[in-house]
């Protein structure tokens, strides 16, 4: 069943208030999945998946500031735009601007652009032929048929932008390394919003490491000067003792929207080491999900929120313990420049099953200006009574005899204070895998260059 | 050393400052030639650090009065970057630690910054790395310093040397030392008194905040001021330091001994 959303059918539907109308119009901007390359099985269950996200999501709405969840995080601006469903293919040309492949992944890197992949932009020459790396198009059995006990089946309550995302998704970037094989090569996916409208993107990323399997990859969001609203969904699956480095950037402009939903699934023994950074969007909204499903599991998550001017940049992580023994270490920044306003709810859920958990978090924030806004809540629920879970926030201005210090020295204060920027924020950077990113995010926080 | 008819580098009068409204320096007045090395000695509380810190222009302290010249400048006009540029240079009490910020590339930063300032050419990473290992000789510091972050996890003494270390390397005309003597064993005294005699030319001078005679018998000054109570209250030759530790302060800070010296 195919649910079509026409402007006369809405008033029957049953959008009534403001906020479920408009996500239906959202819903109606969505494009057909393209089946050209798939066999008739997993084009249909590919169909129905989506049908039956568009019909769950009749009942929700866009979230209201009434919504706990969505407390300081209004979406108001974002119903004041109406976006257009990404069409034509850009020229070259147009994407000459976007430089933003990196030269260590000119070989692995998959582009997406406005949703639809980009063959000729992309490369996988460099990876091992074993990897799967491509889109849903290009995945040979018996990935093709496996592709069902893995897309859009992460654990936990799916929340109205994810449904959103699976009803409206026309193909998926996916990455699938096979038991044992450790990928050495980083692997970039990016994904461009781009052209003269004010287009909308459901960008999907499916990352399986099987059993003792071993990889690295970039998710990396840019856009054009058009106010784009992306609305991505990465799951990530971390078998048995696999491990899955993954650097998430959002370097959008400040005049788009972007939400992103990471889920992670670890089983035992499995490691993630998950490094993110968010600059970028008028409104943005990062919900980070890991669940620690076996015995020993290891999670690392390192974040930086860097905002300025109006800028409202929400983080949500959740780290669902149910085993013995799992650890996870959470560093969150934020630095918040002008009017820019900073959300960070960090839930930790340990069940009495998780004896032995070893939960560490920490925030850090860094208000530049008088006029900056950080709302942080640590969230910790904890049955287990044998565990070890610490937490702690801190928010603070830059040291005023820290900026003295350096300008007795010669350095002006304009330049002494990006210096302290630059080292509040080089901890989180310093985790980014890959050299080049490291650079070009540094550059954005311009350290002095003399 | 004392040289007839050099030229006058640091010229205060009448100075007073208050932090927070609280008034701490109470009318500082104090000549400095160049070539010249004066030791400021005084109880806890007198106001040294807060009158080191004036001249460096920290933010905190209000000059309510009075007037700072050096080489003839307005020195109170001068943000701290600027007087730092022009040649002041403070080594303070207590040296932060700024965690993140590279030591090698705040000492870059800071060493382009003055040559910029005076037209001279600007150091790459290559070139200025065989400068600094230059200095580090001086203040006899091992390399690794370099690459940790200003300060942090640094003992006293190699706070204190690293000091040493921006001062070798920024060749101050008048540097101010705050206590950079306290803290430290006799091998670190001797190199950092080392240093600054290293650092010590006709055209330069210095101001040494001390509390002990000690390292004055490895760097002579020319002069000793006592202060106390936000002034200074005696100023002598390098003899009354040694007067001042075998006697302590309270004979020329006490209200009559002070009446009875002038
Ligand atoms: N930022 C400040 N806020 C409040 N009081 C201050 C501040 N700085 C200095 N003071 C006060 O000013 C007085 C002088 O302090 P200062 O540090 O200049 O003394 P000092 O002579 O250097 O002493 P010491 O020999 O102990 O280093 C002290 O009473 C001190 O408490
Ligand atoms: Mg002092």
């Amino acid at each position: 069943m195919t649910i079509q959303v026409s402007p006369g059918q809405l008033a029957k539907s049953k959008a009534t208030t403001q906020r479920e109308v408009y996500l239906a119009a959202l819903l109606n901007q969505r494009s057909e999945f393209d089946r050209q390359n798939l066999s008739a099985d997993l084009g249909d269950w590919l169909q129905d998946l989506r049908d039956r996200a568009s019909v769950r999501l009749q009942d929700l709405a866009i979230p209201s500031p009434k919504d706990e969840e969505w407390r300081f995080t209004d979406l108001s601006s974002l119903l004041q735009v109406s976006f257009q469903a990404a069409t034509a293919a850009l020229s070259a040309e147009a994407l000459a601007g976007f430089n933003a492949v990196l030269p260590e992944t000119a070989e692995s890197c998959l582009v997406f652009v406005n949703g639809r992949y980009m063959p000729s932009l992309s490369s996988t020459a460099g990876l091992p032929q074993s990897v799967t790396v491509g889109n849903v198009g290009q995945l040979e059995e018996p990935y093709a048929a496996r592709l069902r006990h893995y897309l859009a089946q992460q654990p936990g309550s799916e929340e109205v932008f994810t449904t959103l995302n699976t009803a409206s998704m026309t193909d998926a970037a996916v990455i699938w390394v096979p038991k044992n094989q450790v990928v050495e090569t980083p692997i970039q996916l990016l994904f461009i919003s781009a052209g003269e409208t004010a287009t909308l993107s459901h960008p999907r990323c499916l990352v399986v490491a099987e059993p003792n399997s071993q990889v690295t990859f970039i998710e990396d969001y840019v856009t054009g000067d058009r106010g784009y609203f992306t609305n991505a969904v990465t799951e990530i699956w971390i078998e048995e003792n696999a491990q899955v480095n993954h650097t998430r950037v959002q370097r959008d402009r400040s005049n788009a929207f972007h939400i992103g939903k990471t889920a992670v699934s670890q089983a035992r023994h499995a490691r993630y080491i998950g490094t993110t950074i968010s600059m970028g969007g008028k409104v943005s909204r990062h919900n980070l999900e890991i669940f620690q499903l076996g015995e020993q599991t290891e999670t690392t998550l390192n974040s930086l929120t860097m905002i300025a001017g109006e800028q409202l940049s929400d983080t949500h992580s959740t780290i669902a313990y149910s085993s013995p023994y799992g650890t996870s270490r959470q560093l969150h920044k934020c630095i918040v420049d002008d009017q820019a306003h900073a959300v960070f709810n960090g839930k930790v859920v340990v069940p009495q099953a998780a004896q032995l958990t070893d939960a560490g978090q920490l925030n850090r924030n860094l208000l530049i200006s008088p006029k900056a806004r950080v709302d942080a809540k640590p969230q910790l629920e904890i049955v287990a009574d044998n565990v070890k879970c610490t937490h702690g926030a801190t928010v603070g201005q830059l040291d005023a005899d820290e900026v003295f210090y350096l300008q007795s020295r010669g350095i002006d204060a304009d330049s002494a204070r990006k210096l302290l920027i630059y080292a509040f924020a080089f901890e989180i950077i310093e985790q980014v895998p890959i050299a080049s990113l490291q650079q070009a995010l540094s550059q954005s926080i311009s350290p002095p260059t003399s | 050393m004392i040289v007839e008819n050099s030229e006058v580098i640091l010229s205060v009068k009448d100075l007073t400052a208050s932090v927070e409204g609280t008034p701490i320096l109470k009318g500082v007045s104090l000549d400095v030639k160049a070539g010249e090395i004066h030791a400021i000695m005084g109880p806890n509380g007198s106001g040294k650090s807060t009158f080191s810190k004036v001249l460096a222009g920290h933010p905190s302290y209000e000059v309510t009065g009075g007037e700072i010249r050096f080489k003839g400048e307005n020195l109170l006009e001068l943000e701290p970057e600027e007087r730092a540029r022009t040649g002041v240079f403070l080594a303070f009490q207590y040296p932060l630690e700024i965690p993140g910020v590279s030591n090698l590339d705040f000492l870059r930063v800071a060493y382009n910054s003055r040559q910029k300032h005076k037209g001279l050419e600007e150091l790459d990473a290559f070139d200025f790395d065989e400068l600094v290992q230059e200095k580090l000789d001086i203040v006899k510091m091992n390399a690794s310093f370099l690459n940790r972050s200003v300060n942090e996890g640094f003992s006293g003494g190699e706070k204190k040397r690293n000091e040493i270390l921006q001062m070798a390397l920024l060749e101050p005309t008048l540097a101010i030392l705050d206590e950079t003597d306290s803290g430290l064993d006799i091998d670190a005294l001797k190199i950092v008194a080392n240093g600054v005699t290293q650092l010590t030319t006709p055209e330069n001078a210095v101001i040494l905040i001390t509390h002990y005679q000690r390292l004055l018998n490895y760097i002579q000054p020319d002069y000793v001021h006592v202060m106390e109570g936000g002034r200074i209250v005696t100023t002598g030759g390098k003899e009354l330091a040694l007067e001042l530790e075998e006697r302590g302060y309270e004979w020329v800070t006490e209200p009559e001994a002070t009446e009875a010296r002038v």
